[in-house]
């Protein structure tokens, strides 16, 4: 069955050199460089990148942050808990936004 | 995919025994748990276990050998009737013995002999505990696993297994729950040290990960899952040509319940005998340098990111 998103086409993120090899090199260099240990410990940076993940609903990031969570020592547990803090934050930026909402009915309501 | 030999290969490799220093001796199949990762496929339904006569011809090759570590596995070796025969006779000729604990045997009150051999003879015990979480260990070992386990590791704590200076060493061993690779060894050893600690005031000596081997029931798993294909992907993508240096099988010779001899415990799960002959231990006088090593694909589990020895 044909999909816009395929596993398969994750292995092929290199690809997006070919035409930009400067802009990439440069992109993977840094990624590189943001997931490797620092102040935060790799198992951490892999479980806020699961919890963005979701929050911008990347199938592809889905599938290999949590298989990174998985072998950088997290359990099903904690990466709940991350989906959760994704799901509230983004919950939260919506709800936050009724203030907006009240404001202008104040502004145009009797 | 390319298969390990072609890998070798290409990378100007040779995998060839270098002295010999360990003898694992898998003294049977029968477990009292069935893990999903277990390469050997075994469990309470299998018979197989070492007799006393064949480890006299073990502990006959201990002796024209310089084995410097015996390194005792199953099965569940509590399992084992002449395990303590065993445990004497090894204890005599090698510097140092481990034995691999599933940990839900040895504390109970039918073991406490042998668990007073393992302690006056100050071998080492090398205990599964794959992982902190108990959903998680649980999914691969069997419900309740976890909890004994737990429970058996502060037992050993309390006669001195895992504490500074009592000769007593503990290490526990972790294989992932699932079609991944393992933790990176130290960084896991730290959280595991930390957590177990505040948690359960449990100590260790040391904490070894291992990725599960394409072999025996984790292998039917993984065909029945449809992750045989990407697992395998995956192990041979990762596959470090520093690790081959520094294989376990260059100086470990592995031996079965039934007295064959095997390059490490994954070839005698896959029926691949030492030097492609099926020789019994009786039949080898002693284990020399430069014999090629057997290998297969499952070998790819050995040599991934960096490596498991």
């Amino acid at each position: 069955m044909e999909s816009y998103y395929n596993p398969s086409d994750l292995a092929k993120f290199g690809e997006i050199a070919e035409e930009a090899p400067e802009m990439a090199k440069k992109f993977f260099d840094y990624y590189g460089t943001v997931f490797a240990e620092g102040e935060l410990s790799e198992r951490e940076k892999a479980l806020i990148a699961l919890a963005v993940a979701h929050s911008v609903q990347c199938p592809y990031c889905i599938d290999a942050y949590t298989t990174a969570c998985l072998e950088k020592g997290s359990n099903q547990a904690e990466m709940t808990e991350a989906v959760h803090v994704a799901c509230a934050i983004r919950g939260g930026a919506s709800l936050v936004h009724g203030v907006q909402m009240m404001n202008r009915c104040k502004k145009v309501s009797m | 995919m390319r298969s390990f030999q072609d890998t070798l290969h290409h990378h100007g490799l040779h995998l060839v025994r270098e002295v010999t220093s360990t003898l694992q001796i898998n003294t049977g199949f029968r477990c009292n748990l069935a893990c999903k990762h277990c390469h050997l496929d075994a469990g309470p339904a299998r018979q197989e276990v070492m007799t006393r006569a064949t480890m006299e011809e073990v502990l006959s090759f201990v002796r024209r050998n310089s084995f410097k570590l015996a390194d005792i596995t199953g099965g569940a070796p509590e399992l084992v009737p002449d395990i303590a025969y065993l445990l004497d006779g090894l204890s005599l000729q090698v510097e140092r013995v481990l034995f691999r604990s599933n940990l839900t045997l040895l504390t109970r009150g039918e073991y406490a002999a042998l668990l007073e051999q393992l302690v006056a003879g100050k071998v080492a015990i090398a205990a599964s505990f794959p992982s902190t979480n108990k959903k998680q260990a649980d999914a691969q070992r069997g419900s309740g696993v976890w909890e004994s386990s737990v429970k058996a590791l502060k037992e050993l704590n309390r006669l001195g297994y895992g504490k500074a200076g009592t000769g007593l060493e503990l290490f526990l061993v972790a294989n992932p729950a699932g079609a991944f690779l393992p933790v990176e060894q130290s960084r896991a050893e730290q959280r595991y040290k930390s957590e177990l600690a505040a948690k359960w005031g449990i100590a260790f000596t040391n904490l070894y990960t291992f990725a599960n081997m394409p072999l025996g029931r984790f292998r039917a798993w993984l065909e029945r899952s449809g992750n045989l294909q990407p697992y395998m992907a995956k192990l041979a993508a990762g596959f470090n040509p520093a690790t081959v240096a520094g294989l376990m099988c260059r100086s470990l010779i592995s031996v079965s319940w039934d007295g064959f001899l095997y390059d490490c415990d994954f070839n005698l799960a896959a029926g691949l005998y030492h030097s492609g002959r099926r020789l019994h231990l009786s039949e080898v006088d002693t284990i020399g340098k430069g014999i090629p090593i057997i290998s297969a694909d499952h070998c790819y589990g050995c040599t991934a990111g960096a490596g498991f020895t």
